[in-house]
């Protein structure tokens, strides 16, 4: 989501919100649970700013106090014009006295009223001067509210990025410390809608809301005062549209949220059913369902246009109900303020500044319900960015932690008990002695876990008795970094960066040399099929790896392998339709890899089940049998039946 | 963009027509009230006529309830009329689509032609609406106000000449400026949030190499580069409301000023200066309006050109004009098949002939780019054939409606694909009046029926979009399902197998053979255990068939088949 996505699509919102894009927007439309608590806890995080952000508070309401007196000042620039135009009206010679009193013998007493009210010179017309003075005065206290305003929102647009980018560095560094364990019992898709839709939701909500909060609250109260002062009566007037305004948005707002609700589903349907009979079309096609299709796709696409045309008709009224009470309370004034100008209680410039005050009046309240609202999403994904930092962290490394002095690959299994759920046991006294050199060949049906072994010592997951010994030292004694330095993995599912296949291999060492990177390439034989890229070794791989084959990829981990030369292997054989000439390429490149190195096979070819030292062979995720190939064979337990199974059949038919 | 506009606009002319007449009410009525302000004060005030102030108060009074109204009319027409402008464009968007051809969903990708449907139509859409009302309100305002400020006074009226270029002048500079910052904190968003999908996908090759802290740096470098771009993009920001403000403020100063200098010669009546000054407001915002309109024009436009790009593409595999009958055997038949991309140097298929009897499994076998998959998107006619014939019980598939050509196949895709739904809905795509017992033999000959029994829910157990709450293994068992619970007359399995174990690919094949004994059955295949029974293998290479026969003719007389089978045995350490 972009950094300025988010408020277009509230409910109500300057452009009516079109629609959301429907799916994936967790954020948008949660409501936070503990509001004050979270806002709270979030306002504790700009403490590393608290006195810029008090200093903003002062520029602000500076600014704001020099808006507010801008339009009085103005009002006494048309009084010193008004005054001018009537002093024209009296000969020069009579005093403004008896003006007064010849008005009132023509029986003219408001207008009379009027005059008393005001310090004119007769004949003397306009005073030029003074005007200039005043408006000078105006310019300047205009002049320094916008630069006030200008400083108050330069200095918070460096809190709040600066906020953003710790609470950013904050996420990443958390990410670094949780277990395996939250990542694999939480979906990505949420953990990545935390760290990238909640945080743009969080950077907007920060950007948009807290110096339009500060300065609408701040206007609205000096607004009120200013009109309070100038006349109460217009300004109990004036007050009267606030709750009115209010209500009607309320109302409105109340009844096209559900028409809201049902465009955001309708959309979310209707962007699944355009997404599934795209990508899916030569199904829908062969299958005879493109008129089935097509009814589907109008039937919610005419609901869309129902609920979204409901949606913004209805939320479109606010507009022109507050435009309509504004001007009711803009003719309440014009009429009660000209009256009172002519009886002389209350000068013309007063009754044009109080316009303009009952103007600026209405905009910071629909500012703060807007605010609000919009304080209502952040906070909720603020909410979902704390519960990710609040999540357990790994134990803390032990400290002072073992080291062994040199790791040959000597790796044992000592009564090793394990299980994801409390109450599911998968590993219950696991002994197993790896020497030096072995291949220990993990095998089981698709889905039998296969990865829980490999999460063990590698130290993903932390065994719940006995210890894994690298060399006769507990891994548990061990700091994580070391045990992993000890293991060298290659998964099925290989895992490459964006950035050039150079990086890519250079990624299994510290700062590898040029010479280094290429000849680990050709050991795990893709040197050859990266000097046939138009680009070679410096290449751009897409996010995923998407712009090679399967095949290729799983040969560039091979060589990060090959580069961190490590002293044991975690292996995955490739099993996915891979061609196979590239099959016949990883399988040598493996087979090298593999010697004169403890190995840990997720095994599926005979070769390496055969060769193996020790089968570990693994049903529904726990260990049922261990032992070399003859032993199991002659057991004629679980392995014998897989193995009969697995590859009697191609055997047996060639 | 025009076009578009024009033709999904056209059908409402009436409307916005109407809608025109009405925005020129609330124009009118919005330009007219500062007029009664300064007659109340002219005429009113200055005389102290009490009277005079209340009648006219009051005719303000319908006058704004009058534009109201107009106006909460016009938001119902408004928002009714762009919404219809999206619904139909979505409607036609999709209907063509589903005309598109294999090599036209290639070309514009799935992914594009999604966001075309929704996005696209999404901008463009929103541009109408705003559009409806500003680009009519905002020039009549405008247009308006200046009139007024003409009536009221041509001299004072002269300060719009220096205020108006001002306020063009300030908004343009700093939008020529937002626009490229923009840009660019886009790309550094979706930077940051690259690296950290990067680093979510990668977490346990990230920790195994102990690469935490280097992952921490890259991150720290793309969070530190949009945190500059982002800073740069708030500080301008920071500029804008205060400069704007600046400009109408001084716009009021100078209007009491020269104003002044009117009444004091007596040029000008003092409540025209409160009308000026409103007139003016109403200029300025107006045309602030307009220009944050004009900026949703390049996306919409961008949006509208890659929506039209859909609409304009011809569908390329059209129903013929005279049909044939609908066969009933299914034997396929290739002609001398070449197939070439449009604009593609070398043909991925050359002149291949073959049949594909009823009653036999025939395998197709090939490295990648062979052109397996190529050959059987021909069958079914998701692909044209550039040169020779495909036949259908001896007649030419181009020459059969394609729903009827169609209604022969089953397919199981490369990429098993499920719809959201349930597990019968999934399998009923098949055929949709199967029985439940129907569906679960079909289940049953998939071998998926073992892992649906334990779902909660068996048949309606859910299944997400895309079928991402089952393994790749499951999806592809369910698809064979779909596929075998329609009992077509020619099944096509693209590398259908590939996911499952050794285990229930040879099961999956035991049972398959008990229901497709009368069928043409066409494997696509890596693996050859899963083709080594076929009663014919066709060998694949370069888009040739360079053998075929069954496995032990290849196995003696084909030399690449054997180089396949080969490499496989070395694999599978069976020889």
């Amino acid at each position: 989501m972009s950094m300025h996505g988010g408020p277009m699509r509230r409910p109500g919102g300057p452009m009516g919100g079109g629609g959301p894009m429907g799916m994936g927007m967790g954020a948008s439309d949660a409501k936070a649970q503990d509001f004050r608590g979270s806002l709270a806890r979030f306002g504790r995080r700009l403490r590393p700013e608290r006195w810029i952000v008090s200093f903003v508070l002062l520029l602000g309401t500076g600014s704001v106090f020099l808006a507010v007196l801008g339009p009085k000042l103005l009002g006494n620039a048309t009084n010193v014009i008004f005054e001018g135009v009537i002093s024209q009206m009296i000969p020069a010679g009579v005093t403004q006295q008896q003006a007064e009193a010849a008005l009132r013998a023509q029986g003219q007493d408001s207008q009379a009223d009027m005059l008393a009210s005001m310090t004119v010179s007769p004949g003397a017309g306009v005073d030029f001067s003074q005007l200039s003075r005043v408006l000078a005065l105006v310019v300047v206290v205009y002049a320094l509210s916008s630069f006030l305003s200008w400083a108050q929102n330069y200095l918070m647009a460096g809190v709040t990025n600066r906020t953003m980018f710790r609470l950013r560095e904050e996420v990443d560094h958390k990410l670094g410390r949780l277990p395996l364990r939250y990542f694999d019992s939480s979906s990505r898709g949420d953990v990545l809608s935390r760290v990238t839709n909640d945080i743009d939701n969080i950077a907007t909500t920060l950007q948009q809301t807290l110096t339009q909060l500060i300065t609408s609250i701040l206007t609205v109260i000096g607004v009120l005062a200013m009109m309070l002062w100038i006349s109460p009566l217009l300004a109990v007037i004036s007050l009267l549209t606030v709750p009115l305004s209010f209500w009607i948005t309320m109302m409105i707002a109340k009844r096209s949220q559900p028409h809201f609700v049902a465009q955001w589903q309708w959309t979310g349907r209707l962007n699944g059913q355009v997404e599934e009979s795209f990508t899916g079309l030569e199904l829908v096609k062969v299958f005879g369902h493109r008129t089935r299709s097509v009814a589907d796709f109008d039937a919610a696409n005419e609901r869309v246009y129902e609920s979204s045309f409901r949606a913004q008709f209805i939320s479109g009224i606010i507009q022109p109900a507050l435009m309509v009470v504004s001007n009711l309370n803009y003719v309440a004034i014009a009429v009660i303020g000209g009256m009172r100008v002519a009886s002389g209680s209350m000068s013309l410039g007063d009754v044009q500044a109080f316009i303009q005050y009952s103007r600026q009046f209405t905009m910071p309240i629909t500012q703060i319900a807007g605010v609000a609202n919009l304080l209502q999403s952040g906070v909720a994904s603020v909410e979902r960015v704390f519960e990710l930092l609040d999540e357990a962290e790994e134990a803390p490394d032990a400290d002072p932690a073992r080291r062994p002095d040199r790791v040959s690959g000597r790796i044992n299994f000592d009564d090793v008990s394990f299980r994801y759920l409390p109450d599911a046991p998968l590993i219950d006294g696991f002994r197993l002695d790896v020497h030096p050199g072995e291949i220990v060949a993990i095998v089981g049906p698709t889905g039998a876990g296969k990865t829980t072994l490999v999460n063990l010592l590698m130290r993903f997951y932390d065994v719940d008795a006995g210890a894994i010994l690298i060399e006769g030292v507990p891994t548990m004694q061990m700091r994580r970094d070391d045990v992993r330095r000890a293991f060298g993995m290659v998964l099925q599912d290989t895992w490459l960066f964006e950035g050039t296949i150079r990086d890519n291999i250079a990624y299994g060492a510290e700062s590898p040399t040029d010479d280094q990177i290429e000849s680990a390439a050709q050991a795990a034989r893709v040197d050859h099929f990266v000097r046939t890229l138009p680009d070679g070794y410096e290449t751009v791989l897409t996010e995923g790896g998407a712009n090679i084959s399967a095949g290729e990829r799983q040969l560039l981990t091979i060589a990060r392998a090959f580069l961190a030369n490590p002293p044991v292997l975690i292996l995955d054989e490739a099993t996915s339709s891979v061609d196979t000439r590239t099959e016949v390429l990883i399988q040598q490149a493996m087979a090298e890899l593999r010697s004169g190195r403890t190995a840990f096979v997720i095994a599926h070819r005979l070769s390496t089940i055969r060769n193996a030292d020790t089968i570990v062979v693994l049903e529904q995720g726990r260990i049922v049998e261990q032992g070399d190939h003859d032993e199991l064979m002659e057991a004629r337990g679980a392995y014998y039946r897989l193995y009969q199974s697995q590859f009697d059949e191609p055997e047996e038919a060639a | 963009m025009k076009n578009l506009l024009v033709a999904y606009l056209r059908p409402h002319w009436r409307i916005l027509i109407g809608i025109a007449l009405l925005l020129l009410v609330q124009a009118i009525g919005n330009l007219v009230l500062p007029t009664l302000m300064a007659d109340i004060i002219n005429q009113g005030v200055v005389t102290g006529d009490t009277s005079y102030i209340l009648e006219v108060g009051g005719i303000m009074l319908l006058m704004s309830v009058l534009v109201g109204v107009a106006s909460v009319v016009t938001v119902y027409f408004s928002a009714r009329t762009s919404m219809r402008f999206g619904r139909d464009i979505r409607r036609d968007l999709f209907r063509r689509v589903q005309t598109f051809s294999l090599a036209q969903m290639h070309r514009f990708g799935v992914p594009s032609l999604i966001t075309r449907n929704t996005n696209d139509v999404q901008q463009i859409q929103m541009l109408v609406m705003v559009g409806l009302t500003m680009m009519v309100l905002a020039p009549v305002t405008a247009i308006g106000g200046v009139v007024m400020a003409l009536r009221t006074d041509v001299q004072l009226s002269a300060l719009l000449l220096v205020i108006v270029p001002l306020m063009l002048i300030a908004i343009g500079v700093m939008v020529s400026r937002a626009v490229p910052l923009f840009r660019s904190m886009q790309v550094k968003v979706d930077r940051v949030n690259g690296v950290l999908r990067e680093n979510l996908a990668g977490i346990r090759v990230i920790r195994a190499f102990v690469r935490t802290a280097h992952e921490e740096e890259r991150f720290a470098l793309a969070n530190d580069e949009l945190t500059t771009v982002s800073l740069k993009v708030t500080r301008l920001f920071a500029l804008i409301f205060p400069t704007l403000m600046l400009i109408m403020n001084l716009a009021l100063v100078a209007t009491i000023w020269f104003g002044g200098h009117l009444i004091a010669n007596g040029s000008m009546p003092i409540g025209n200066l409160f009308a000026f000054q409103s007139y003016i407001m109403q200029i300025l915002f107006s045309v602030m309006m307009a220009v944050m309109t004009m900026m949703m024009v390049p996306r919409a436009a961008a949006s509208a050109e890659r929506i039209q790009a859909v609409l304009e593409a011809e569908p390329e595999i059209t129903d013929p004009v005279a049909s044939a009958d609908l066969p009933r055997v299914g034997r396929l038949e290739l002609r001398n098949v070449s197939f070439r991309y449009p604009g593609a140097q070398d043909p991925v298929l050359q002149e291949i002939s073959c049949v594909f009897e009823p009653g036999r499994t025939t395998a197709i076998v090939g490295g990648t780019g062979s052109g397996k998959s190529t050959l059987t998107n021909l069958l079914p006619r998701l692909l044209d054939v550039t040169d020779g014939a495909i036949l259908v019980d001896g007649v030419d598939i181009r020459n059969i409606p394609l729903d009827d050509l169609w209604s022969l196949f089953g397919i199981v895709p490369q990429r098993a694909f499920l719809f959201g739904g349930t597990i019968a809905s999934n399998v009923r795509f098949g055929r949709e009046d199967a029985s439940d017992e129907q569906v679960w033999q079909a289940l049953e000959v998939a071998q998926a029926r073992e892992f649906v029994d334990q779902l909660p829910g068996l048949l309606d157990a859910p299944v997400d979009q895309g079928g991402v709450n089952f393994s790749g293994g499951q999806r592809q068992r369910l698809a064979i399902a779909r596929c075998i619970v329609r009992d077509p007359l020619v099944y096509l399995f693209d590398d259908s197998f590939s996911a499952l174990d050794y285990t229930t690919d040879a099961r999956l094949r035991a049972a398959l053979a008990h229901r497709t004994h009368d069928r043409t059955v066409i494997i696509v295949a890596q693996r050859i255990s899963t083709i080594i029974n076929a009663d014919r293998i066709i060998v694949l290479d370069g888009g040739r068939v360079v053998g075929s026969g069954t496995h032990e003719e290849l196995i003696d007389s084909c030399e690449p088949y054997r180089e396949i089978v080969a490499s496989q045995a070395q694999l599978e350490g069976t020889r």
